[in-house]
């Protein structure tokens, strides 16, 4: 079980949501769990709530999980995912309001110093434009 | 125990402070107890070693300064550690220098 927060990253696109994993790993290294997910079962864009649900499985840390989100239905499809997780993981679980490939890398170098979610949170957010 | 430390180095990294050599700097300086800051002039302005999205808008262009104080037990280690990976040109980030 990582001491780190994890990052889960959902686009519409799995080519985006793999590129950002991979500057993530490659800029932050590994000590953060990382999954991501994007596009539909067909092959399309698009985002589904059992394929976010994997991901934060597969990213899941005691300490919480993370999520960068690209655009609208990433977005209503994570918090959906988020109210059917069990109800030990609710209030563990935030969507960042932050870009998704900055916010993804900002997000994680934050929680590879071994940041509390909300820390994690708050510096992806810090991102937004001013 | 509360100690005091300071060092400075120039920042010869091939585009300056960009993304990757800011991740590893602010990884390093998170992994020290003390507070940290890092100055691109002797007075400052200053900003926290640790915050990597103020270190990373702080776009230190190459030839630039760095200056870092730090304060806590482990201060001076701090301030050696920063100013070694400085030194090093950031272990091999300048693999990604040419690409951005």
């Amino acid at each position: 079980m990582s001491r780190n927060v994890g990052i889960v990253i959902v686009s519409h696109s799995t080519d985006v949501a793999r590129g950002t994993a991979d500057m993530v790993r490659q800029m932050v290294g590994s000590e953060v769990p990382l999954a991501f997910c994007g596009g539909d079962p067909g092959g399309g864009l698009g985002t589904n709530v059992e394929a976010i649900m994997r991901a934060i499985d597969a990213a899941w840390s005691e300490k919480g999980v993370a999520i960068l989100v690209d655009l609208g239905g990433a977005e209503t499809n994570s918090e959906m995912a988020i109210e059917l997780q069990p109800p030990e993981r609710q209030g563990k679980i935030v969507v960042c309001n932050a870009p998704i490939v900055e916010g993804a890398v900002m997000a994680a170098t934050e929680a590879s110093g071994g940041a509390t979610l909300q820390e994690v949170k708050r510096t992806a957010e810090e991102l937004s434009p001013t | 125990m509360t100690a005091q430390a300071s060092g400075s180095i120039l920042l010869t990294h091939a585009i300056g402070l960009h993304a990757r050599p800011s991740v590893k700097l602010t990884k390093l300086a998170k992994s020290f107890a003390s507070a940290i800051r890092l100055g691109t002039g002797p007075d400052g302005p200053w900003i926290d070693a640790k915050s990597i999205v103020k270190v990373m808008a702080a776009k230190v262009p190459q030839g630039a300064k760095l200056h870092f104080e730090a304060e806590g037990s482990d201060a001076s280690a701090a301030v050696a550690a920063l100013v070694g990976l400085v030194e090093r040109d950031f272990d091999g980030a300048e693999a990604d220098a040419a690409s951005g």
